[in-house]
């Protein structure tokens, strides 16, 4: 097996034009597990933990209202960093494995794996983030909600190679729960996440861990934007009547098409995401309610 | 680095009833301690099992020509290959060491591969072709006596009833329930691994991470067809066992290997086949039916329990013994009828785990004494207490309790603790889903729940139950040091420490060595029924008292005689001085009381040497719409007769009670026609420090009469009542009746 170690992103992208086999690495925690267990044999390794631009975060966009994460920056300086500005990537990132793990994981990692189970994937859904990916062809931006097209299948290139995340900042409230049968450290069984966008009068909503891909609660969002907007609470909220919740809950629940495994029936992952839904909720509007008053 | 294990020699003192620090303790927080797995030789190839991909299957053929062909590739072994007997077993010799003409559960060995890497061992390993014919396989316990027969004399492994009193008796509250228990894992860290050295005369030394060194070499010689002599076994590093190393992984694999290649040869197991490669706690069905009077009297209790013993009997009879003779609890029951069925089926085998049979039985019958609690509208607690048994009761065996049995006192110890207060403000970590932000107080409710269990120490059944130490005493640079050598094996649980102690204790010597433990003395009988600490323990303090008689005679001959070196008291005695260049080295084997076998038909006989009693009360918090589990605390009290070391005995009662936790709430393997569903860590969930509360512990110390200190052995007992704690404090929180352990989210959600 090669070991490809690029200094720069040119050349790593060079590298990946010239060997679209090899296999990127970046912190590893999930190729190192496949490559442990004999499940994948790469030709070559593509390391990308030396690439400076990768490991970089910074705000773009006209007014800075854009966070651009680099590929490579673990979970733990999203949380340490980047909590106040992207609230819902900062509590998906808390619940990824133990503190080892956070260490050394990326949340390009994450998109590379794209994995039903990956627990940024409903964060960056719900709230409109969009994959940067480039190779030696150019860059291009793919909206979350097209990255995702299969069990562990993704919108890249072979030549392509994952630079950014580019995740609208937000004062607006977001939040992200995920359920696993131990307290830490656990796969999801269900995730679900939601974001307010009081700007555009919209609610993002998706979930994970429900079907084969992460994927949007569309009825949801709809939903809960129509009923909103023309009960006018954006700008006058109200605490949210229960059958609101509940509707909006049923309508995650739908949007899931889970399946039975080891880890949970698929009964059980429509019920708890129709919980989830309506307590993340209620959480982000009562946070909201406070902000606006 | 040397493929023995270092001597263990420590600076600190202290001798029992204090708390020294281990002397492998800081090799293993810094990271330094050799594991099996670190083992290394010169020189050495590497083993691979092919192990069979189905539950049960005719194998037609194996063809190795192109295995052989791998570049790399040293030797591809297959049951011809095997020059003994290619069968072994811990009570029946059932199982190949290689597979003939079929494979019962899915992970059975087929063949070998040796080679100069593990990857071109892998590489030929798959290049291996067997044709099966695949066959339906038996996977239902209940039902498996009467299944396809898949050993000779039919699917049976062993039926134990008991019967004790009136075999009708009638009572005016009767209560009865099924229960079943999922197949935990014993889930050690560290993987199966051993390493092989041909010698020059055709005999083998094998390194290996074993809990009974003695068994293993008799097993091994046996299937090698060596005598016992050319082949001798040394303890690598251990990395927890829990019951999981009774059984022989690749001792014998690795020894194939490396006297047919004439190469020293490692095996190391990777977390997906140590999954395949060692038994697990039996899964059981339980019918239990309880009688009791209106004061809550227990009148009788009826049992039929059926666990699956899976593909080879392993220890599955004795597993049997305990559920059978220990299936009604630490309660005075006048009328008992248990039966016990131990089955074949085409399940992964199981056998010894932390709690053998005491685990599944008691979590049925205390789930059974609340159910019985609630139609008498009495406490849990004070039920329980009603029918507690006591130092002088009988056991459903006949066996009278001679020593403490303190049931009541440990219930009301754990009763009268504080409750925790509801937390005020939210912290994730303290909510059930944690930090997965799943509830900030919605849907919480708390629930109490309490339970008590016992426990048989040391083996059973009339097993000659023996430990074999000897003690070393001489003057090194001016000063006495003592040098202890048994077989017994240092698994983690601290052996090591406690032989220190009592040398210590015993000869008034600070510097104390332990040798590595091997084949070269006596058995030191097998690391699991809460035993070494009271049999090896036995052993290393009788091999002190050989070595002080001999004290005393030298002490004669110099006319020292003055000096009452045979009394308990060294502390006057200049030992350099006395022993001068003289070397004392004493060897002695020492048995615990008899035991009997039990009648096969009544199940009447003086079956255990010891019993061991733990209680526990859990408080939990149940998300109860969303099924999530947090135990908000988990206090215990246990008699342990006497801490030989108070802070190595508090580890044992939480490391017992976290994993009684695990299979409260998140442990177990699934099976699905025979297949494991969830072979890793990412599947088999064991509890985390977030999952795990911190836990109040109180320690009696009721001495026993007949052990050595009194001790009572200590690390099963407080594994068996945690499981039915917290489920009842769950069903408290709930109001459901939650019948099957693993409490999985489904079961409280109803969907
Ligand atoms: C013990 C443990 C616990 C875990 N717990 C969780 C959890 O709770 N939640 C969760 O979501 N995940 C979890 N994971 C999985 C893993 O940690 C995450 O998916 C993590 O985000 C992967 O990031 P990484 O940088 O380590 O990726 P790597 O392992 O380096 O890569 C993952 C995949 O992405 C590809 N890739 C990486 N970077 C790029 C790039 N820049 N461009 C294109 N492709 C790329 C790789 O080729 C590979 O296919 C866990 C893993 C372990 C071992």
């Amino acid at each position: 097996m090669d070991f490809l170690r690029p200094d720069t992103l040119a050349e790593a992208l060079a590298l990946k034009a010239q060997r679209p086999d090899a296999v990127p690495i970046a912190g590893g925690t999930d190729v190192m597990v496949e490559l442990n267990f004999d499940h994948r044999r790469p030709a070559a390794l593509l390391d990308l933990t030396r690439i400076a631009e990768l490991r970089s975060w910074d705000a773009d966009g006209d007014n800075g209202d854009t966070v651009r994460i680099g590929a490579c920056v673990p979970y733990t300086r999203i949380i340490e960093e980047l909590g106040e500005r992207l609230p819902g990537l900062a509590m998906a990132s808390r619940t990824v494995g133990s503190p080892q793990i956070r260490n050394r994981g990326t949340v390009g990692g994450n998109l590379g794996a794209a994995s039903p189970a990956g627990d940024t994937h409903p964060v960056l859904l719900a709230a409109d983030a969009t994959v940067e990916a480039a190779s030696t062809r150019g860059t291009r931006l793919i909206p979350a909600t097209d990255f995702y097209l299969g069990v562990k299948r993704n919108a890249l290139e072979p030549d392509e190679l994952i630079t950014a995340v580019h995740v609208p900042a937000t004062r607006a409230p977001q939040q992200f729960s995920k359920v696993g049968t131990r307290n830490a450290m656990v796969i999801a069984v269900c995730s679900f996440a939601v974001a307010l966008h009081p700007a555009q009068n919209r609610v993002g909503a998706a979930v994970g861990s429900a079907a084969p891909t992460p994927r949007r609660a569309s009825a949801a969002e709809e939903f809960l934007s129509a009923e909103l907007t023309s009960t006018n609470q954006w700008e006058s909220p109200k605490p949210l009547l229960d059958s609101v919740k509940r509707r909006f809950g049923d309508l995650v629940a739908e949007a899931a098409s889970p399946i039975d495994d080891v880890r949970g029936s698929a009964a059980y992952r429509k019920h708890a995401l129709s919980v989830l839904a309506r307590r993340t909720l209620g959480w982000a509007w009562q946070d909201y309610s406070g902000k606006v008053a | 680095m040397s493929l023995t294990p270092a001597e263990l020699t420590s600076a600190v003192s202290g001798g029992i009833g204090s708390s020294p620090q281990r002397p492998d303790g800081n090799l293993k927080v810094r990271g330094e301690f050799a594991y099996a797995s670190d083992l290394w030789h010169e020189d050495m190839i590497w083993g691979a099992t092919l192990r069979s991909p189905h539950p049960y299957a005719r194998i037609v053929s194996i063809d190795l020509t192109e295995a052989l062909q791998v570049p790399g590739v040293y030797a591809v072994l297959t049951h011809q290959d095997v020059p003994g007997q290619n069968r072994y077993g811990l009570e029946h010799k059932d199982q190949p060491v290689l597979a003939e003409e079929v494979v019962r559960y899915q992970g059975e060995p087929v063949a070998l591969v040796g080679a100069d890497h593990p990857e071109t061992a892998q590489r030929a390993m798959k290049r291996i072709k067997v044709e099966y014919e695949v066959l339906t396989p038996v996977v239902d316990m209940e039902t498996a006596a009467d299944d396809t027969p898949l050993h000779p004399g039919g699917n049976l492994v062993r039926h134990v009833p008991v019967r004790r009193g009136d075999q009708h008796a009638e009572a005016e509250v009767v209560v009865t329930g099924r229960y079943e228990v999922g197949m935990q894992d014993q889930a050690f860290l560290g993987p199966e691994s051993g390493l092989a050295v041909p010698d020059e005369e055709g005999g083998v030394d094998l390194y290996i991470a074993t809990q009974w060194l003695h068994v293993d070499q008799a097993q091994v010689a046996a299937a090698l067809g060596l005598p016992l002599e050319q082949v001798r076994l040394t303890l690598s590093g251990v990395g927890g066992a829990f019951g999981g190393r009774e059984d022989l992984s690749m001792q014998v694999h690795a020894c194939l290997l490396a006297l047919h290649t004439g190469k020293p040869t490692k095996m190391v197991y990777n977390r997906e086949e140590s999954f395949y490669g060692h038994v697990h706690r039996h899964p059981a069905v339980l019918y239990y039916e309880h009688g009791a009077d209106h004061t809550g009297r227990l009148v009788y209790v009826k049992a039929r329990i059926y666990l699956d013993g899976g593909a080879y009997a392993s220890s599955t009879g004795a597993v049997v013994a305990n559920a059978a003779t220990l299936g009604v609890g630490p309660y005075d029951v006048d009328n008992v009828t248990v039966d016990c069925w131990g089955v074949y089926t085409n399940n992964p085998p199981c056998g010894a785990m932390r709690g053998f049979g005491a685990v599944q039985a008691g979590f049925a019958y205390e789930s059974q004494m609340d159910k019985l609690a609630e139609a008498l509208g009495m406490d849990p607690v004070d039920l329980r207490i009603v029918n507690a048994m006591s130092e002088g009761s009988v056991m459903p065996t006949g066996q009278v309790i001679d020593s403490a049995a303190p049931v009541a006192q440990l219930l009301k110890l754990v009763k009268d603790k504080p409750m925790p207060p509801l937390s005020t403000v939210v912290d994730l970590r303290d909510m059930p889903g944690g930090v997965s932000n799943t509830t900030h107080g919605e849907g919480v409710v708390r629930g109490v729940g309490y339970a008590v269990g016992i426990k048989n120490i040391c083996f059973s059944e009339g097993y000659d139950d023996y430990s074999t130490a000897r003690v070393r005493l001489q003057v090194i640079n001016g000063e006495p040091a003592a040098l202890a050598h048994t077989a017994a094996a240092e698994v983690g649980q601290g052996l090591v420490t406690i032989m220190q102690q009592i040398v210590r204790t015993e000869l008034g010597v600070e510097r104390v060595t332990i040798l590595p433990m091997d084949t070269s003395i006596g058995n030191g009988g097998s690391t699991s029924a809460s035993r070494q600490t009271y049999v090896t323990g036995g052993a290393v303090k009788a091999a002190c008292a050989a070595v002080r008689e001999k004290l005393a005679k030298l002490a004669a001959s110099r006319d020292l005689s003055a000096v009452d070196i045979a009394g308990t008291d060294l502390t006057g005695v200049d030992l350099a001085e006395l022993l001068g260049d003289e070397v004392i080295d004493e060897t002695v084997e020492w048995r615990h009381r008899a035991t009997e076998p039990i009648d096969p038909e009544t199940g009447q006989g003086n079956a255990h040497v010891q019993y061991g009693f733990a209680a526990h009360r859990a408080v939990v918090d149940v998300d109860v719409e969303l099924g999530l589990v947090k135990v908000v605390e988990l206090d215990c009290a246990q008699d342990v007769g006497k801490a030989l070391n108070p802070q190595a005995v508090l580890g044992q009662i939480q490391g017992g009670s976290a994993q009684g936790l695990g299979l409260a709430v998140m442990e177990e393997i699934q099976t699905a026609g025979g297949k494991v569903r969830n072979p890793s860590f990412t599947d088999y969930l064991i509890p985390t420090v977030l999952d795990m509360p911190p836990m109040s512990i109180d320690v009696l110390e009721l001495a026993d009469p007949h052990a050595p200190y009194g001790v009572r052995g200590v690390g099963e007992p407080p594994t068996i009542s945690s499981t039915p704690a917290i489920v009842a404090a769950i069903r408290a929180a709930t109001g459901l009746a939650l019948t099957r352990v693993p409490v999985r989210p489904e079961h409280i959600t109803g969907t």
